[in-house]
């Protein structure tokens, strides 16, 4: 049993300059994984190089453990089932809403055509609409049409690039989880690319983030936050600082206020280490022998996210309820509360994490 | 589903080979229709006959003054009736402005050789103007002056009435494209609105007015029709002399080549001045506001606007339908049948095949972009600079040459003469046809395909569509418009060619170009009306279609 779609140590080149290098990662049936990463890491070129519009330099791509793409051939676009649904939809102008659906139907019987016309519209709820053109629609309901017309034709894999970004941002994370309920729902197996974390958080089972053309992470939302295995990874996904710390004789942690008692066998004495640490790690508490200036904060609704400098001088975000209202300069009364420590040596590679 | 082996006989196609299955027909294309420029420019390599000799001792000096004096008095006749116009609609309002927005563009639709011979039928001795000076003031022959329409002069005035639609056209775009902003901060330092008129909104727009002077200098390079009625001795009227006069077709060439240099310098001109225009763009979020003329200053504005369509076009449109009912009555109206269909039927097929070349080329680079399917299509389009007494000489040549080698192969071998197979022949004209006008049509169609985002092609094809029913199926129904636009402009363009036409015809075959041509030549101008008139009416339909499309963009212009 092959995955249903695997890419082995793919590289993407333009020329000399190489968009995409040594990416391998696997999807099973059903999971909807997420190529995230900031604009040009070479996620939209990574999946266009599976939607076959890109041919790959190295490695293989394949389908249900058929290539589909290897360096120097490749199998063209319209023989590869799969379906995708592009930044701009790319609806047919002039054809109604329901013969775009129909569009990649070509090889249905005209009765069973239909029905699976109808079968689409019902699942994006635009019965309607069916006679309606996409001018005539808002950007959700061509939203809708483009996944639908993607999904027609029952793809092995569904594509979807910046599938949202088009879109007001109130509707985007909402439509993401309607989205997501809908492709588990019906089994599809898809890949979403985004520069928007909780985009991808709100979709995907497994997210694989890029960085300069290079799977930097492969892994679960959770995981990607909460154990981050480089500073990269740490800082591009949530909020946070990375403070430089250093282990003392005991083998405990020690950034200059002793705060962080945790020892562990691999920490040497005197050694440097770069702590990750959360606005969330870092809570209120009136009682609190500890208090930090406040070197500036801004206003999230609920919360004051604060930006508090400790006594070294290194800045560390925190949290706060949005009644605690200390102005900058003034001293906020902390309690640091890691659940969960993650620590980087200095060179960026991972050292072992440890759970209080 | 289909279960291939994975170890190999992958059904994958080589990226190579689909690239070529385009570029090759791309680059036949392209080098086809280089061929009779590059006959042109190759006959300077050839040996000069002795009447080279002849010529520059007699009419050479002739056609190089002429054809500079009247490329600098068209310059000027054009920069000063399209700027005064565009400045007029653009950045004023006055009564009528609307009406003149579209109408002045009207002139576009006469070609030169048209109004020539309709004013020498109103100027001249017996024409209605000096008749009725003579019948005023009771003067007779010889006892006034009046300037002589068949002159120099003359033939400068007719261009540049027909002809400054070009600098019309980019300046009005120019001048509604400048930014409020940089006009206000001129004013804010202190200059008046003259001065920011001559010292901040002409030298912006002047990348834009060089290319519209460019364009109007070729099309009098080309023309032949008017310099030949009038009898000025330019270059295109003595390639027609050396090749009919004195049969001498590879001095032709020669005079030809030093033609195209001439054009080949205005053609780096225009692009030099496009090229400068995306530098002088500066994307104006809010346009200009007008300045609006009142009273006097506005009966001023509407007069010149008048003046200059009255000019352009009504007179002589008027003209030629009053001659044309004069002759209603003996119009043979089955001959002129049979001339118009000749006419559209020569013009469709030319335009029909404009098209189709225009989309292997556009669709090519769209499909597989990269610096040869480029050359190529820009190598295809450059027949729009090239006069058509150039092309048709650069047409005539390699045709007759085939001709020839194919009529010896057979006399050869089966003892058969062939005779002239193309030269000609309707392929050859249409031929040429293409040379000159295909950039009419790639222009269309690239932008509108241009329109099209790259996502509605990639869409389709993993919607399961090959490249060539993403053609069939999305491009052509949605670029209906720009299709059926393309077939207009050369279609109309065919039918107002009078030179390529004339040279390259097959016997006894007329169109109603060459028909009003022959009979103006003859002085039976009442009689050409007809034919002309046709050629004007046909020739309006491009200007009304162009007012639609420019019409879009009016209400956000206000």
């Amino acid at each position: 049993m092959s995955s249903q779609l695997a890419l082995e140590n793919v590289a993407v080149a333009y020329g000399s300059f190489t968009a995409v290098s040594g990416v391998s990662l696997t999807l099973e049936s059903g999971e909807i994984g997420c190529l995230l990463g900031p604009s040009g890491c070479g996620k939209t070129t990574l999946l266009r190089a599976i939607a076959g519009f890109e041919s790959i330099s190295a490695g293989r791509i394949s389908l249900r453990g058929d290539t589909i793409s290897q360096p120097g051939a490749m199998l063209p676009p319209e023989r590869r089932r799969v379906g995708m649904v592009f930044q701009d939809f790319a609806l047919f102008p002039h054809l109604s809403v329901a013969r775009n659906i129909a569009f990649g139907l070509a090889a249905m019987p005209a009765a069973e055509r239909q029905q699976r016309v109808a079968q689409m519209l019902e699942l994006v709820s635009l019965e309607t609409y069916a006679n309606a053109y996409p001018h005539e629609l808002s950007g959700g309901q061509q939203q809708r049409v483009a996944l639908a017309r993607a999904l027609a034709p029952a793809p092995e894999v569904l594509l979807l690039d910046e599938p949202f970004s088009s879109l007001d941002s109130e509707l985007r994370e909402q439509l993401a989880g309607e989205v997501r309920e809908l492709l588990k729902r019906n089994g599809v197996t898809a890949i979403l690319v985004t520069h928007d974390q909780h985009e991808a958080f709100a979709m995907a089972d497994r997210i694989a983030l890029l960085r300069q053309g290079r799977v930097a992470q492969l892994d679960t939302p959770y995981n990607l936050y909460h154990n981050p295995g480089s500073e990269f990874v740490a800082e591009f996904i949530g909020q946070g600082s990375i403070l430089t710390v250093s282990v003392n004789e005991a083998g405990e942690l020690n950034d200059g206020l002793g705060m962080l008692d945790m020892g562990h066998r691999h920490w040497q004495a005197g050694e440097t280490l770069r702590l990750l640490v959360r606005p969330d790690d870092i809570e209120y508490d009136e009682h609190s022998q500890l208090s930090l200036v406040v070197r500036g904060r801004s206003f999230r609704g609920a919360h004051y996210l604060y930006d508090l400098v400790l006594p070294d001088g290194q800045h560390v975000p925190c949290l706060a309820p949005s009644h605690i209202d200390v102005p900058p300069g003034g001293q906020l009364p902390v309690r640091f509360n890691l659940q969960h420590v993650v620590v980087f040596e200095p060179d960026t590679t991972p050292a072992e994490s440890a759970t209080a | 589903m289909e279960i291939a082996t994975r170890t190999q006989a992958l059904p994958l196609s080589r990226r190579s080979r689909a690239n070529l299955g385009w570029r090759v027909p791309m680059l036949l294309t392209a080098g086809v229709i280089a061929v009779p420029v590059l006959v042109i420019v190759g006959s300077l390599f050839q040996g000069f006959s002795p009447v080279w000799e002849h010529l520059l001792a007699t009419v050479l000096q002739d056609y190089v003054v002429n054809s500079l004096l009247l490329m600098l008095g068209v310059g000027v006749g054009t920069l000063a009736l399209g700027l005064t116009s565009a400045w007029l609609t653009a950045m004023c309002d006055f009564p009528g402005r609307r009406f003149f927005n579209w109408a002045l563009l009207l002139p576009m639709a006469i070609p030169a050789y048209i109004i020539a011979y309709t004013y020498t039928g109103i100027l001249d001795y017996a024409g209605p103007v000096q008749s009725a000076l003579r019948a005023q003031f009771g003067w007779g022959y010889g006892d006034y002056y009046f300037p002589a329409i068949r002159s120099l002069g003359g033939a400068i005035c007719m261009l540049s009435l027909v002809l400054y639609p070009y600098v019309f056209l980019l300046a009005r775009v120019a001048f509604r494209e400048q930014s409020t902003a940089v006009l206000e901060a001129s004013r804010s330092l202190g200059k008046g609105p003259w001065q920011t008129l001559f010292q901040v909104a002409l030298p912006m727009a002047r990348p834009a007015v060089v290319a519209g002077v460019s364009l109007a200098l070729m099309e009098t390079l080309a023309d032949y029709g008017t310099v030949a009625y009038f009898g000025v001795n330019a270059f295109t009227t003595g390639i027609f002399r050396t090749w009919y006069g004195l049969g001498e077709l590879q001095t032709a060439a020669q005079l030809a080549a030093f033609l195209l240099l001439f054009v080949f310098t205005l053609f780096l001109l225009e692009h030099y001045s496009r090229r400068r225009l995306r530098f002088h763009h500066n994307s104006a979020r809010q346009q200009p506001g007008r300045i609006v003329l009142e009273g006097w200053r506005g009966g001023l504005a509407c007069a010149i606007a008048g003046f200059i369509l009255l000019a352009g076009f009504l007179l002589p449109a008027l003209q030629l339908g009053q001659w044309a009912l004069e002759r209603w009555g003996d119009t043979d109206l089955s001959a002129f049948s049979r001339l118009v269909g000749s006419s559209f039927g020569l013009a469709a097929m030319a335009a029909a095949a404009c098209l189709l070349i225009a989309l292997l080329l556009g669709y090519g680079k769209r499909l597989h972009p990269g610096p040869v399917e480029n050359q190529a299509a820009r190598v295809s389009a450059m027949g729009y600079a090239v006069p058509g007494t150039v092309i048709a000489v650069g047409v005539l040549i390699p045709f007759a040459w085939l001709d020839n080698r194919i009529d010896g192969l057979m006399r050869e071998h089966f003892d058969i003469s062939t005779g002239l197979l193309l030269s000609g022949t309707l392929t050859a004209l249409v031929f040429a046809y293409v040379v000159r006008f295909l950039s009419v049509s790639l222009q269309t169609v690239e932008s509108g395909l241009a329109r099209i985002r790259p996502s509605i092609d990639e869409s389709a094809r993993s919607l399961g569509l090959r490249p060539l029913a993403v053609l069939r199926r999305i491009h052509l129904p949605m670029l209906r418009g720009s299709l059926a636009t393309a077939l207009l402009l050369v279609f109309v363009d065919v039918l107002k060619e009078l030179p390529t036409t004339l040279i390259l015809r097959p016997f006894n075959f007329n169109t109603l170009a060459v028909r009003a041509h022959e009979l103006a030549s003859d002085e039976r101008l009442a009689d050409a009306a007809l034919p002309a008139l046709a050629i004007v009416l046909i020739g309006l339909l491009p200007v009304i279609l162009m007012n639609r499309t420019a019409g879009a963009h009016e209400p956000q212009q206000n």
